[in-house]
């Protein structure tokens, strides 16, 4: 029954794109071309990535704020890298991005785990924390584009069969998650941990180490998109996707993820990533000031979250397991 | 040996042993610490005027941190404060151009708030939805407000009696902000200690199944907390438009952050269920007294919100680190 509920929650999400870009389609129709259409999914990219994330922190009743500070500080430590020693090979600052951004969510996982601190408290403290490192390293100066090397700035740029590097990542992180959801026991845990804990526990499963290692993913995807986000941008400085958090947690809300954990979906995620990358690709295009991108995302927010409370009923057994963590 | 010849004492600790060894107690210690530690590293730190400025950097937080406590007890939490206060901001400014005097003006920030206030509370108690979510999108969205209004604009003009709230004295350096953080709370003291109002918000962040069985209307109760909430954020909107006697979509922000870590740091309990106004009115004088020897020492702020990060997560971490090496001891 959940799996059909599920199924209707991404083919409403469906229908609400093509209804949007068919809206949009009747007063701009180059929207619609391909090749718009390409670049788009490009431009939506990074949202998608972190969106994946966030789906697996969510699905563990547990919430990351720190992304896109994390994103951020990652993505100035390769360009200062790259600016002071061009010569070290890309591949090595990738793996770099993708280290320091899991060990900044193994930060938090490990708070959550060892300390059993809200991640609420935790990433919303680590989010200004990481935020202030980046004034700390660069003294509140910009990485510019003459600063990076070309190589550096290329790869995500980088035409392979005709789409960008950035969206084959996304590509194949969108994959990886697919098989990750439903093929590995780590996977299925997920799941396990965000619908019942204790049953989890009984099931055998450490319920804190996967919540860890959930955060460790999120983080380690949100180091990769800060090295692609600095080189595509050509530019790095203390508020690079300053608010980028809410986005994510918006997309994975809009996608069906259950905020009380345990439900949600790769297609839901993605699903949700796109109608937010829509609007906010259509909104210049249909002439809206970017202004309104903000408060957008809030309401969009807000009407997901209404939509949802339908999965939501099982609040009485959160209230229950806080109960029986203080007894 | 008989039942009745055991000694069994009424209390297993004095109240005057419950006081010393408090958190509150711990807060005092603190303050009294970063305060000569101040006036030794700084000249200027001892100077009436200077310390009565040093009250700005923490009034309007603690005002919303009043009521951030009683939520937060109650087992819920309002992240949009700093928002409430942008779109409170706004509206004031979009009504000094439509030419309202200082009265008007007031009651307009203030309405804001308790809209704002309103709304977050309909969504959380009516349609039962998790206030963390709710007032992370209500965040955005009355942000997003102020945004459209007034994209990069900024609104001034105010009337040169409505500066007053945010720069008048009431008697010699004892500013008008900082009278109302000591009247609001002496209130929010009595109210949540000494009426049946404050035992509900207790009971019903220990257990709101059981509050509900025992007769609390716990609906109806959360709905007042957000309303206070968002009331409190227009008080605070009022204060900080006429302290700085301009509007723009980005003020206040970020200051959610602050007003939960001075509540945390106050020793209420971040799950619900436990904490003291007297606790958060400490945490506020400590975290001002921080924030301005930072000042005076010239630390850039972004350089004090790590510390303040890095506050909100020792304060709760510590006493957990501390609780589980007693526990290897013993």
């Amino acid at each position: 029954m959940i799996q059909r509920f599920l199924k209707s929650r991404e083919a409403i999400l469906l229908a609400a794109i093509f209804a949007l870009t068919a809206l949009i389609w009747t007063r701009f129709p180059g929207f619609v071309e391909p090749a718009n259409l390409a670049r788009v999914f490009n431009d939506t990219s990074p949202l998608i990535i972190l969106a994946m994330g966030q789906m697996v922190v969510i699905l563990t009743r547990c919430i990351d704020l720190s992304v896109a500070a994390n994103l951020a500080l990652s993505g100035m430590v390769v360009a200062m890298i790259n600016a002071a020693f061009p010569g070290i090979p890309i591949p090595l600052l990738l793996a770099l991005a993708v280290g320091m951004g899991a060990v900044m969510g193994s930060i938090n996982g490990l708070l959550v785990w060892k300390l059993d601190i809200p991640p609420i408290v935790v990433t919303l403290g680590t989010m200004t924390i990481y935020r202030g490192f980046i004034f700390l390293i660069s003294k509140g100066s910009w990485i510019n584009a003459h600063q990076m090397s070309p190589a550096f700035k290329d790869l995500p740029r980088a035409d392979l069969f005709g789409l960008p590097v950035l969206s084959w990542i996304a590509i194949v992180v969108v994959l990886g998650f697919l098989l990750l959801t439903s093929r590995t026991a780590l996977g299925r845990s997920f799941f396990a941990v965000g619908g019942n804990p204790h049953a989890a526990v009984y099931t055998g499963i450490n319920v804190g180490r996967t919540q860890c290692i959930a955060f460790i993913i999120s983080g380690a995807l949100a180091g990769l998109t800060g090295y692609l986000w600095v080189a595509r941008y050509a530019v790095a400085y203390v508020d690079i996707a300053g608010g980028f958090e809410l986005d994510v947690v918006a997309a994975c809300v809009i996608g069906g993820i259950s905020i009380a954990g345990g439900i949600g979906s790769v297609g839901g995620a993605l699903l949700g990533a796109l109608f937010l990358g829509i609007v906010k690709n259509a909104l210049p295009v249909v002439d809206i000031s970017p202004f309104w991108q903000l408060a957008i995302s809030g309401g969009a927010i807000i009407i997901a979250v209404a939509f949802n409370s339908g999965s939501l009923r099982s609040k009485g057994r959160v209230i229950l397991r806080k109960a029986e963590h203080t007894a | 040996m008989s039942l009745s010849d055991r000694h069994i004492p009424d209390r297993l600790t004095s109240p005057l042993q419950r006081l010393f060894r408090s958190w509150e107690a711990l807060l005092v210690v603190v303050a009294v610490a970063i305060f000569i530690t101040n006036s030794l590293a700084s000249p200027y730190f001892l100077n009436a005027w200077n310390l009565s400025d040093a009250t700005f950097n923490f009034t309007e937080k603690a005002m919303i941190a009043f009521a951030m406590a009683l939520l937060i007890i109650s087992g819920e939490i309002d992240l949009s404060v700093a928002s409430i206060i942008a779109l409170a901001s706004t509206a004031m400014g979009y009504a000094v151009q439509l030419g309202a005097g200082t009265p008007e003006i007031v009651v307009i920030g203030l309405l804001t708030g308790l809209i704002c206030g309103a709304f977050n509370g309909a969504l959380v108690t009516g349609l039962n939805l998790p206030s963390i979510v709710v007032t992370i999108g209500t965040m955005s969205l009355f942000r997003g407000i102020s945004y459209i209004v007034l994209g990069d604009q900024a609104y001034t003009g105010y009337p040169s009696d409505f500066a007053w709230f945010g720069q008048g004295y009431v008697f010699w350096v004892i500013s008008f902000e900082f009278t109302l953080f000591l009247a609001l709370g002496a209130i929010y003291t009595v109210v949540l200690h000494k009426t049946n109002f404050g035992r509900a918000v207790y009971a019903i962040g220990n257990n709101p199944t059981a509050a509900l069985f025992s007769g609390i209307r716990v609906a109806r109760v959360k709905f007042i907390l957000f309303l206070l909430t968002g009331l409190m954020s227009g008080i605070a909107a009022v204060c900080l438009t006429s302290r700085l006697g301009s509007t723009r979509p980005s003020i206040a922000f970020g200051w959610e952050l602050e007003v939960v870590t001075m509540v945390v740091l106050g020793g209420v309990n971040i799950l619900g269920g436990s904490g003291t106004i007297p606790g958060v009115i400490l945490a506020a004088f400590v975290m001002g007294l921080v924030t301005f020897g930072f000042g005076l020492l010239n630390v850039p702020g972004i350089v004090m919100s790590i510390f303040i990060g890095l506050l909100l997560i020792g304060v709760i971490a510590l006493p957990r680190i501390w609780s589980r090496i007693a526990a290897r001891r013993a």
